[in-house]
């Protein structure tokens, strides 16, 4: 086994998008080393794709606007899931983390006295989005990139380097969380580095730290249709399973309403809410709006219930109720579903989503300049003129990695922390728009800094990271390349194409673990999991380690199988339907299930044993090998590489299911909400409390 | 609906490398990348090619197409004849590392080079104040998705190597221009002038406006016109102009 | 760790297109201003056909300049001067244009292939751009700006002038005029979308907001200024023409058809 290069750093954050660079930054302001690794070029991470705004009650626009406000929508957007800590922090948090962004060069659309301009969105109150036309992603992104630049120039004058103190890793891949060795290294050990590979040359290299930040964002790309790019492999999720990590709430996932269903190969690309926040309705092959049909009981007395009421609310949002095209995602999400199900779908299998005959077309083109381009560009469609058609794509996963609220820390593995998407609780069941780019900052800022606190409290007593480990990491890494071996063993079969592989997991999801959920659906999608996971062990792939984009996909199998089975477990087992979780066979929402999470942890036969998981019918809890971490090579049949873990039983599955209690709400918190809608969502024993 | 297309990709690294024919799948309402995915799936696992977004906004997938520079995934299949051989060829300015992916740091050290946006010291987060007018022209700049295809079609450093070192390209020449417009940037207080090191630091006379940055802009950013020529009158103001450097020193003897 | 060379390609470039044509068609046109333009400025004749003078020879600037009634002709230089009088005021519009940054691009891609079209390779070893004399003295544009807005205005005085007929009678029109006026307004049109005036009107400022009538004009400047090669054009040809009309009036090829 030759020897991997190995540097040592403060902070390691995995992933460059909003939360990552946040995190970085906060790290280097503590004064700590910190290494930041991504899988693209710096500057190109998903996060440009958010086109709405950035969530914060600044109350520019409307006065009325405040924290607490924005709690309560985000609770009410989540069905009360969200840990509420987490809701808090970030409602309270967001306005200093946008007007922090101006500080170092960011800017947004102005209001007529010049503060930063906010935009109306799907399900929060008042407007409330800071926007730069409709493409906040990336400015965000790329003011991050510029106060990182402009820190890395500090460090030159101050030590004629610029990469002194925050170095950008850029196409470089982790494939593995390290944790201590020797006898500390089982369960709570702590945090020991990262293993990676350099994508362009496929070297491998070791970073050590004690601390880890991840902030690979999601999992999207185990979906069929997905707005998600090919970064969205669950890197971050399965990182953390594999290190000891639990990750809840994976079962929601967040189809956003309006994706381009048409031409084929840019199905699932975003078409922005701002459409509708700005104007845009939604109607059916029947020229109907639809959507006046579709709303919920939670929600008759908060949105318009005529067409005539919900026009006049773009102008006095006041006196009117907002149109129904504007309810949380989850529903409009739902309704075109059952639209194009009932037969009244367009051409291509959306619905239409018009602004040409709400707006003229100079004021399209300035609102929605990148929406214009888009359409124009890739379906020649100019949406100053014609309807575009638009269908549910897979946009987020509100479920992702435990973490305390206050300091982003992992559950259980010391030095290991998480921010953004790939972070679960914040968003509860469902996120609203807008939500997620305040969520990078705030929880960015705060995960970079405990993370360089947690090293700085580390100091001399750095772990270390076992050679038997990074060597075992290696092998694993290595595998494709020695497929016929795998072939050749116990579990032998033909050589798989990591291509096919990763097209027949896109189906399986998105058929039987997609917007609409049913038991035996979702059964059968665990089990096609088993056999994917099987073949899996067999992906293969030609040439050498130097830019190969197949054997990057054969690595990252492993992360989008973990992750999918996370998801579908948690869905099989929640037998309700709220958020991004719809079920056919338990249509409604039930009140007992708010005080349940539901925890994936990588499978250990101990974890078996200690916690059953109750409920609904379910099929047996997996048993698989331990992580890495664990050290201990277990019995379980047929092991590539000893002390790996993951990839090994093959029915059985990876992920162990547990059900956890929510926290309970502050009560100060649920003061601010109406009895009358407190009872829809709360059991009758946390509101007797 | 589908038809056989006829490619020519070049494949090779910085030790050599030639075009090579491919005849592939093509069907309706693809663009490029898509063929060039097909390739991988089918044809050419180790295929190597750099692409994220696949909607135009990440600017990862830049290459020249036909021999002109475009971004992979917004040059769509129907602008083709089918019978034609479309020619697939890594950015030709820069050093290539493998196939279509070339080596872009020359960019991310240009960038290094542009001192950052100076905070002006007596407003706090929050307290900024900027009309819309005076940052939109900072704005245009901002829609900049960074695929540096003006950077590679910039005959001064794509026809003279040696020129890289003295210029910063136009994607960063505008980025001058974007912090010199920004309605709030203090760099006077800070000594930066950027309208001088423009020309004198960052290479702004080597530009000799040829478009070629605007044309190949897919965010149709007016390059020239509104970054490149504003920021040389800038630089004429400091360096060119006795009238302007007249009136700056008759209103400063008079404050 | 990263490799420092660019991919093998034996061809020079790979374009398919006929990007050979714009540089080809801007450096014909500009040739036949140039070819036209020359023998005009030198020919020393032919120049004035009352009411008209050719925009050529406007303001005309020599003791040996034709006689022309109350129009532009001061004779600031004396007899030594023994050219044409045009070379003496054509040195602006000359100078203005050739340092236009729209003709900077036109004649650096036309005639210097600098480069002939995007992407594809200049035919030199090495490459200055601006940096140097003599092209560092393209900065000096907006003092041709200037100087450009003086002959505007002296030719629209000519426009004027051309409101009368050959006894110099006020209020009448002919083709000429027309010719003339439209002349003006192009070469106006064309001046005020120059670059250097967007950045003097307004470009310069950083606070719009606090200059609104200079923000407006640097807004209608701005609307020029994004046709400025088609003005640049228009403006050529249309000096061409008038010129070319006044000569075929003083070689007697046909009358001024008179409108009233």
């Amino acid at each position: 086994m030759t020897q991997v290069e190995r540097q040592a750093w403060d902070v390691v954050v995995v992933g460059a998008g909003g939360a990552g660079l946040r995190a970085a930054i906060a790290a280097r302001e503590q004064g700590m080393r910190t290494a930041v690794i991504c899988k693209s070029l710096f500057g190109k991470a998903h996060t440009v794709m958010a086109e709405g705004g950035i969530a914060a009650s600044m109350g520019n626009v409307n006065e009325g606007d405040n924290w607490q406000v924005h709690f309560r929508d985000t609770m009410r957007g989540g069905k009360f899931l969200n840990h509420w800590r987490m809701a808090e922090l970030h409602a309270r948090e967001a306005p200093d983390r946008v007007w922090e962004l101006e500080t170092w060069g960011a800017l947004f659309d102005r209001t007529a006295d010049g503060r930063i301009s906010q935009r109306n969105f799907g399900g929060h109150e008042y407007p409330r989005l800071a926007h730069v036309g409709d493409r906040t992603g990336l400015e965000l992104i790329r003011t991050l990139q510029q106060k990182i630049v402009s820190l890395q120039q500090e460090d030159e004058r101050e030590f004629g380097d610029h990469e002194a103190r925050l170095k950008v890793f850029q196409e470089c891949t982790v494939t593995r969380v390290l944790k201590e060795a020797g006898p500390a290294g089982g369960d709570g050990a702590r945090v020991a580095g990262v293993f990676g590979y350099e994508r362009e040359s496929g070297r491998f290299f070791v970073i050590e730290a004690p601390s880890v930040v991840l902030a690979t964002g999601g999992i999207g790309k185990s979906f069929k249709v997905t707005s998600n790019s090919w970064e969205y492999t669950g890197d971050g999720h399965a990182l953390a399973l594999l290190a000891g990590a639990p990750l809840i709430n994976m079962e929601f996932v967040q189809f956003h309403p309006t994706g381009m269903v048409w031409p084929p190969s840019v199905k699932g690309i975003l078409v922005t809410e701002s459409v509708r926040g700005d104007g845009g309705v939604l109607r059916n092959s029947e020229g109907k709006r639809f959507m006046f049909d579709y709303i919920p009981e939670v929600f008759k007395d908060k949105y318009a219930l005529t067409e005539e009421e919900g026009d006049r609310w773009y102008e006095d949002p006041d006196n009117n109720r907002r149109p129904p095209e504007l309810l949380p995602r989850d529903e409009v999400a739902r309704a075109i579903n059952a639209e194009v199900k009932a037969g009244r779908g367009s051409p291509h299998g959306g619905v239409f989503l018009d602004v040409s005959t709400r707006m003229p077309a100079e004021t399209i083109k300035r609102r929605l300049p990148s929406m214009h381009h888009q359409f124009k560009e890739l379906a020649d469609v100019d949406i100053t003129a014609e309807p575009m058609e638009v269908g549910p794509t897979c946009h987020y996963v509100m479920g992702g990695v435990e973490v305390d609220p206050d300091t982003a820390a992992a559950t259980g593995v010391p030095g290991l922390f998480a921010a953004g998407e790939v972070a679960g609780g914040m968003h509860g069941s469902n996120r609203l728009g807008g939500n997620s780019l305040s969520d990078l900052l705030v929880f960015g800022r705060r995960a970079g800094l405990y993370a360089a606190r947690h090293a700085a409290d580390v100091g001399a007593d750095r772990p270390v990271v076992a050679a038997a480990d990074a060597a075992a990491a290696e092998a694993e890494a290595l595998r494709p390349f020695s497929a016929e071996e795998a072939s050749a063993g116990p579990a032998g079969g033909p050589v798989e194409n990591p291509y096919t592989l990763h097209q027949e997991l896109q189906q399986a999801m998105n058929d039987l673990v997609g917007i609409i959920r049913r038991h035996e659906e979702m059964a059968e999608a665990l089990h096609r999991l088993a056999g994917l996971r099987a073949r899996a062990r067999r992906a293969g792939v030609e040439g050498h380690r130097q830019f190969n984009p197949g054997w990057h996909l054969a690595l990252d199998l492993r992360n989008m199988l973990l992750v999918s089975e996370c998801v579908a477990r948690a869905a099989l087992e929640r037998t309700e339907s709220r958020g991004g979780h719809t079920r056919d066979d338990h249509p409604a929402m039930d009140r007992a299930w708010r005080t349940v999470n539901l925890q994936c942890r990588l499978a250990t036969e101990e974890a078996q044993a200690a916690e059953p998981v109750g409920g609904a019918a379910n099929g047996p809890v997996g048993v698989g090998d331990t992580g890495l971490a664990g050290g201990a090579a277990s019995g379980a049949e047929p092991v590539a590489e000893p002390g790996l873990g993951g990839l090994v039983s093959d029915q059985s599955g990876q992920i162990a299911l547990a059900r956890k209690a929510t926290p309970p709400i502050r009560p100060d918190l649920l003061q601010l909400f109406e009895r009358d809608e407190l009872v829809k969502y709360l059991t009758d024993e946390e509101l007797s409390r | 609906m589908s038809y056989q297309a006829h490619f020519k990709v070049w494949r090779g690294d910085a030790e050599g490398g030639g075009l090579r024919d491919f005849t592939v799948e093509v069907n309706e309402g693809e663009v490029v990348l898509d063929i060039i995915h097909r390739l991988q799936a089918t044809q050419a696992p180790d295929l190597a090619v750099r692409w994220n977004c696949k909607a135009g906004k990440c600017g990862s997938c830049s290459a020249e197409i036909n021999g002109r520079p475009r971004l992979l995934c917004m040059t769509r299949m129907s602008v083709f004849e089918e019978s034609e051989t479309i020619t697939v060829t890594p950015m030709r300015a820069f050093p290539v590392m493998r196939d279509l992916v070339t080596d872009v740091s020359f960019n991310y050290a240009k960038a290094r080079e542009i001192p950052a946006f100076v905070p002006p010291a007596e407003l706090g987060p929050g307290e900024y104040r900027m009309a819309q007018q005076d940052v939109e022209r900072s704005q245009e700049f901002r829609k900049c998705i960074e695929c540096f295809l003006c950077q590679d079609t910039c005959h001064v450093v794509r026809d003279f190597e040696e020129n890289k070192a003295a210029f910063a390209g136009p994607r960063f020449l505008m980025r001058v221009a974007e912090l010199d417009m920004h309605p709030l940037d203090a760099a006077d207080e800070a000594g930066i002038d950027r309208k001088r090191t423009a020309q004198e630091e960052h290479g702004l006379g080597y530009c000799n406006i040829t478009k070629c940055c605007t044309e190949v802009c897919p965010e149709g950013i007016r390059i020239t016109d509104n970054a490149l020529i504003p920021l040389k009158e800038r630089a004429v103001d400091r360096k060119y102009d006795p009238l302007v450097w007249l009136g700056n020193k008759i209103r400063r003897r008079g404050q | 760790m990263h490799g420092t060379l660019r991919a093998a390609i034996p061809e020079r470039h790979l374009r398919t297109d006929r990007w050979w044509l714009p540089p080809a068609a801007t450096a014909a046109g500009l040739l036949a201003f140039v070819v036209y333009s020359t023998w005009r400025a030198f020919s020393n004749a032919d120049y004035y056909d009352a009411p008209y003078v050719s925009p050529f020879y406007s303001p005309c600037l020599a003791e040996n300049c034709e006689p022309m009634r109350d129009g532009p002709n001061w004779a600031l230089v004396g007899t030594w001067w023994g050219l044409s009088p045009a070379i003496l005021i054509l040195i602006l519009p000359l100078g203005f244009r050739l340092t236009c940054y729209y003709y900077r691009k036109a004649y650096y891609r036309g005639f210097w292939a600098s480069p002939p079209a995007c992407a594809v390779p200049e035919p030199r070893q090495k490459y200055t751009g601006e940096t140097r004399f003599p092209l560092i003295m393209q900065n000096i544009h907006r003092y041709f700006f200037y100087a450009a807005m003086l002959v505007a205005s002296i030719l629209t005085y000519d426009t004027v002038l051309a409101f009368r007929d050959e006894h110099y009678e006020w209020g009448h029109m002919g083709l000429g005029t027309v010719v003339f006026l439209a002349n003006a307004v192009l070469l106006w049109m064309y001046t005020l979308s120059c670059h250097s005036c967007r950045h003097i009107v307004g470009g310069r400022l950083k606070h719009f907001s606090k200059h609104p009538v200079r923000y407006k004009l640097w807004g209608w400047v701005g609307k020029l200024n994004a046709r400025h090669a088609k003005l640049a054009w228009y403006s050529l040809i249309s000096v061409a023409l008038a010129d070319l009309y006044v000569y075929l009036l003083a070689i007697g090829a046909f009358d001024d058809p008179t409108i009233f």
